[in-house]
């Protein structure tokens, strides 16, 4: 086997995993993964823009919570708004709002675009914090969850945990093909030129602007997807989405998980779920003698992220394609 | 004049008090080789850069053609046919040679905002990519990283790139640097071959390779135009021996 084959058969095991996850996973596991698949696809999202065009977006956080809000406003406290409805809104929305921030953004590189993106996050962050008709800082309940189906006619019930569950993972892999597609398509093609050397891929008659700001709002979009799936699973939102600290998070995802690969973005998410969870997470795994010290837990997942960032540059997928290549090279030697 | 294909008219650019390029007024005829020879930091490097947008002048005009295209960034300036190479070598490093002129052919089809079609179904992205490589000697190097190969290697690939996106007007900067003997007489020989149904205009320091391509040189010193004219005029010219080539029995 080559060690592509292996990185594939380690991918389609990895979703056998997850398309069987309802079967075998307690209530509060199958939730757990339902938020860890959509901090996948918002990852994902970011990963677009960090890792193959070399945007580093540090307002990513503002689609995300922007959706979740949207979706509260669409949906009455008396009866549920149909997902046909709710989701083109949601999206749209995200869309016009990351055309917006894009349209400066792109205008600047670098450590600018860090601060532009960044400046614009918190602009929304605090206008959902202030207002109070929007629940302030305690934010909104979404009373009902968005209805899959027409009228009385039911297609899934999202109060079912097993539904929602595999709405979000068909969300999931729905994300992830799209990616790829745009990627090999001629798009893709020149936001990697765009990483890869911006000044030449201007010079060869791209208006490598325009790229960015499609790529923005691509991306915007899809962190806005994520967010509708948390708003619609959760049911509730708040300003914390929105607040850049989230935007740090997610950033942190994908260079954990590692950038340029999708797949690797996904894997950050759920690592970094993991080893916060209070089950499975490191607070269990100490021993005994520390456990006076579980307070400290985000010293401890400090301390993790600084050696993994030391020891797997290149983030989790890396480390899986070492593996690979290594199990490779011995069947090659067979 | 129709023959004409590009001029500029009094451009200069300014880098703080510095004059770069010093109201340069320049005709460049279709299908010829033009080279601009002058001392280093005589502004030649500038001037390519404003005939392809990378710098916007501080005064003066550009034509091409029946426009002009003074202002134009530089992703306008390639669409309308006019190629460039750089000296200091800019590519796509991650890229293999074959990826590099990928992109480049890319571009002449029409918008890439296209999000659904596996680019690598675009057949006559293949062709140009391939030409270029061809062109420039590196199709046995297609599949190799761009950044894996010699100063040499990148040279000619960087003019693979400017092939690949099929332009009319071909701008040189120094395509022969960091090169050497071997790959310099090829590359001095595909320049000539690229005459015959191109305009070019070629910065070169290499005198032998510029005496052996030139139909018609300008003698740039300190950001001004010094003289124009046929290679013979220019050999013969006082002024410019004085302030450039030297005696003729020092020009190796
Ligand atoms: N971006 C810039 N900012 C400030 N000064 C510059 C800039 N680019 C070039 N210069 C200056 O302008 C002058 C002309 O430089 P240019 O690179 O055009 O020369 P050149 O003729 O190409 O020289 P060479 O033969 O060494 O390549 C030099 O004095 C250089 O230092
Ligand atoms: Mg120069």
């Amino acid at each position: 086997m080559t060690q592509e084959k292996i990185m594939r058969f380690i991918l389609i095991g990895f979703v056998a995993i997850l398309a069987a996850g309802p079967l075998y996973l307690e209530t509060y596991y199958t939730e757990l993964f339902i938020h860890m698949m959509v901090l996948g696809i918002f990852a994902m999202s970011l990963d677009l823009l960090i890792g193959y065009t070399g945007l580093v977006s540090f307002g990513h956080a503002a689609f995300f919570g922007l959706a979740g809000y949207l979706l509260a406003i669409v949906t009455p406290e008396t009866e549920p708004t149909a997902i046909w409805i709710s989701l083109p809104v949601v999206l749209a929305g995200c869309a016009i709002a990351a055309a917006v921030i894009g349209w400066f953004s792109v205008r600047t590189s670098g450590i600018y675009f860090i601060m532009i993106t960044l400046a614009f996050a918190q602009m929304f962050f605090y206008y959902f914090n202030e207002n109070n008709d929007l629940g302030g800082s305690d934010g909104m309940f979404i009373s009902n969850k968005p209805l899959v189906g027409w009228g009385d006619f039911q297609f899934l019930d999202l109060e079912n945990t097993t539904s929602l569950y595999y709405l979000v993972f068909a969300g999931l892999l729905a994300s992830y093909f799209l990616l790829r597609t745009i990627l090999n398509a001629p798009f893709g093609q020149v936001i990697k030129g765009i990483k890869a050397n911006e000044h030449r891929t201007k010079a060869l008659g791209y208006n490598t602007q325009n790229y960015k700001l499609v790529v923005f709002i691509i991306a915007g979009t899809m962190a806005g997807f994520a967010g509708f799936l948390e708003a619609a699973s959760s049911g509730i939102v708040s300003p914390g989405n929105l607040h850049w600290h989230h935007s740090g998070i997610v950033i942190m995802l994908v260079i954990l998980g590692g950038m340029g690969t999708l797949y690797g973005a996904v894997f950050g998410a759920f690592i970094l779920t993991l080893l916060q969870d209070k089950y499975t997470g490191m607070v269990e795994l100490m021993p005994d003698f520390m456990s006076g010290m579980a307070d400290h837990w985000h010293l401890f997942q400090g301390i993790f992220i600084i050696l993994v960032v030391l020891l797997v540059p290149n983030g989790a997928v890396s480390l899986l394609a070492k593996i690979s290549q290594a199990l490779g090279k011995k069947e090659d030697a067979k | 004049m129709s023959d004409i294909i590009l001029k500029t008219v009094g451009l200069y650019k300014q880098f703080g008090a510095l004059s770069a390029v010093d109201h340069a007024t320049i005709d460049f005829k279709q299908s010829e080789v033009h080279v601009i020879i002058g001392p280093n930091g005589a502004g030649k490097t500038t001037l390519i850069n404003l005939l392809s947008g990378d710098l916007l002048p501080t005064g003066g005009t550009i034509h091409y053609k029946d426009q002009e295209i003074t202002d134009l960034p530089p992703d306008q300036i390639s669409l309308l046919g006019i190629g460039r190479s750089y000296q200091k070598t800019n590519i796509f490093p991650e890229f293999t040679c074959k990826e590099n002129c990928w992109l480049a052919g890319q571009s002449r089809q029409g918008s890439s905002m296209k999000f659904f079609k596996a680019a690598s179904r675009l057949k006559e992205v293949h062709v140009r990519a391939e030409k270029g490589l061809e062109m420039a000697g590196l199709t046995s190097q297609a599949n190799t990283v761009a950044s894996a190969m010699s100063y040499g290697e990148q040279r000619q690939l960087e003019i693979a790139m400017m092939l690949a996106t099929e332009p009319d007007l071909l701008l040189l900067d120094e395509p022969l640097a960091g090169m050497g003997t071997e790959e310099a007489t090829e590359v001095t020989k595909l320049i000539k071959k690229l005459s015959e149904d191109h305009t070019i205009i070629l910065i070169e320091h290499d005198m032998d390779a510029v005496f052996a391509v030139a139909d018609t040189l300008t003698v740039m010193v300190n950001g001004a135009v010094l003289e124009t004219g046929t290679p013979e005029q220019i050999r013969a010219s006082k002024a410019v021996q004085e302030a450039y080539l030297g005696d003729e029995d020092g020009d190796h």
